[in-house]
């Protein structure tokens, strides 16, 4: 376990300096070439996934093992933890549409083991409403990719980029195969399986399955829309996906200034931030603005990632030393735990979108984009979506700074636990330096 | 109606009736059977597209896929048999009910 978290970043940075200076990398596995054989395929964007999995993974790991210690079902975490990484990085290297059904599975079925790993009722129950969730977005895409085969005879993503002619079967095949994605990647209002199962699962999972696990369906969906897609996209489909983002930012928002649990706060903050993703889809329907959102959009997955990981560590932290997470009875925390609330202060920040962190970089781009459409709508929603996102994340900040005495903690915060919540956070703000390097990584494969 | 137009149709109302049944009726296990009504849908619908009424062979691509998804469907189902089971031990109860107890992680 410990070889293969140290091996998989070192692989990644080799295969990112790869893809830099070779470009697209294709592989058939087998030597068998499409419409037959698997495509592996690694452009700028997948290079760019599997770096920010490896960086998030690698860092949560080390959380994992400091916070597991002494717990008796730490050998089925490893097993699954592991599963799921491999999953992941087999989704984002995929070129071939089963590949893709294949992948999301793995993915689907690992993730609801490690929700179900506390075995509480909150977390079975959480569990169990995600496992039926995601079941039913698998078959929605499975449907999809047996009518494109019907329609087209071919599975490997390449061929199909051509232009594919808007048949009944393509029509459906899309509708089928973004429907199974959106209720994957839990777009309001197919998002109510995500609150319980990210606050119920234990915190090092809620931070891979908030940063990166539903980002992974959203890729697939980013990746479809771009390649095989494009000549059927109508602009009611993309005003369709602009109202239910607006409505996930919204919604997402104002339940979590509500919540009572610090968890399901930050669960609620991720609702909200995958509608911020899915503005990407009306954002670069105009040629004009295009390059901006889709450089945009990525860069908020990469900023997301690092930031909520980092939040949902602290959150985990919090309960590892307190017992509990009950905002109300959190006041003052600072003084046991400060390098994990400057931590979560960091991370907040990308959050909110405030220099100079990634998540800035990423609005910023959001916003040119707009402007540059005319599409005005979408700043006044980014900029309100900012100001809520601050309104939460400050209710928690200026409780746990509040001018108490604070509480005697159960046990001592590690220091590992809170210097890698640190880390994270630091990365995202970190992103918010390197944008330049960062676009002429997704600029590799020239898919934008 | 043609005989090859009966399969792709007969999958589709697999499918309608799954998904109907995985939304209305609340009851856990019903819900699994609904999963797998709609996953047998869609591979009833995979093989008919294979396409073989006629002379030539029948494309051998969407079988490996029904095969890849009949067993993937089993191992999810198996997993969501253990949930069932598990919540059933917990609680007494086979729904999902809304509300959880105050949870420490």
């Amino acid at each position: 376990m410990g070889a293969a978290t140290i091996l998989t970043p070192l692989l990644v940075v080799l295969q990112t300096r790869a893809v830099l200076q070779h470009g697209l990398f294709k592989m058939q596995l087998g030597g068998w070439a499409a419409p037959l054989g698997i495509q592996l395929q690694a452009d700028g964007i997948s290079t760019a996934m599997l770096g920010i999995s490896a960086l998030v993974f690698t860092v949560v790991t080390l959380y994992a093992w400091i916070y597991f210690r002494g717990h008796e079902s730490v050998s089925y975490f490893w097993t699954l933890w592991m599963f799921l990484w491999a999953a992941l990085n087999a989704l984002f290297l995929s070129a071939d549409l089963f590949n893709l059904y294949v992948t999301l599975e793995l993915l689907g079925i690992s993730a609801v083991a490690l929700v179900a790993l506390p075995q509480k009722q909150a977390a079975l129950s959480a569990a169990m409403r995600y496992l039926l969730v995601s079941l039913s977005g698998s078959l929605s895409y499975l449907m999809g990719v047996a009518l494109l085969y019907a329609a087209s005879g071919t599975l490997s993503l390449d061929l199909l980029s051509g232009a594919l002619e808007a048949s009944p079967a393509t029509s459906a095949a899309f509708a089928m195969m973004a429907a199974g994605l959106i209720m994957k990647s839990a777009l309001f209002p197919l998002h109510f399986w995500l609150p319980p199962a990210h606050a119920n699962a234990p915190a090092p999972v809620s931070a891979v399955l908030s940063a990166l696990v539903v980002k992974a369906s959203f890729y697939v969906l980013l990746r479809l829309w771009l390649t095989v897609f494009h000549s059927l996209i109508s602009p009611f489909s993309v005003e369709l996906l602009g109202i239910m983002a607006a409505a996930a930012v919204l919604w997402g928002s104002v339940q979590a200034l509500t919540a009572d649990r610090l968890k399901m706060m930050v669960a609620y903050s991720t609702v909200a931030q995958i509608g911020y993703l899915f503005l990407i889809f009306p954002l670069s329907r105009l040629t004009q603005g295009s390059q901006a959102a889709l450089q945009g959009g990525l860069y908020l997955v990469f900023s997301h990632a690092c930031a909520k990981a980092a939040v949902f560590l602290t959150a985990g932290t919090v309960i590892h030393v307190f017992g509990h997470d009950r905002i109300a009875r959190l006041d003052g925390i600072v003084r046991q735990m400060p390098v994990s609330m400057f931590a979560f202060g960091l991370a907040g920040t990308s959050l909110i979108g405030l220099p100079p962190s990634g998540g800035f970089i990423a609005k910023w781009l959001y916003l040119n984009a707009a402007l540059t459409n005319g599409q005005w709508w979408w700043c006044v929603l980014i900029l309100g979506g900012g100001l809520l996102s601050g309104a939460y994340i400050f209710r928690f900040f200026s409780i746990s700074f509040a001018n108490k005495e604070g509480y005697t903690p159960e046990r001592p915060a590690p220091i590992v636990l809170e210097w890698t919540a640190l880390g994270l956070a630091l990365c995202a703000i970190a992103l918010g330096f390197v944008a330049p390097a960062v676009k002429r990584l997704l600029g590799v494969g020239g898919l934008f | 109606m043609t005989v090859s137009l009966l399969y792709p149709l007969t999958g589709v109302a697999l499918i309608s009736m799954g998904f109907y049944a995985l939304v209305v009726y609340p009851h856990l296990i019903r819900k699994l059977l609904a999963i797998n009504v709609t996953g047998a849908g869609v591979f009833l619908f995979m093989v008919a597209a294979a396409g073989n009424a006629g002379a030539e062979a029948p494309d051998p691509v969407p079988h490996a896929m029904v095969l890849t998804g009949i067993v993937v469907a089993i191992s999810a189902t198996a997993l969501a048999l253990v949930l069932v089971h598990r919540i059933y031990q917990l609680t007494g109860s086979n729904r999902l009910t809304d509300e959880s107890p105050d949870e420490k992680s």
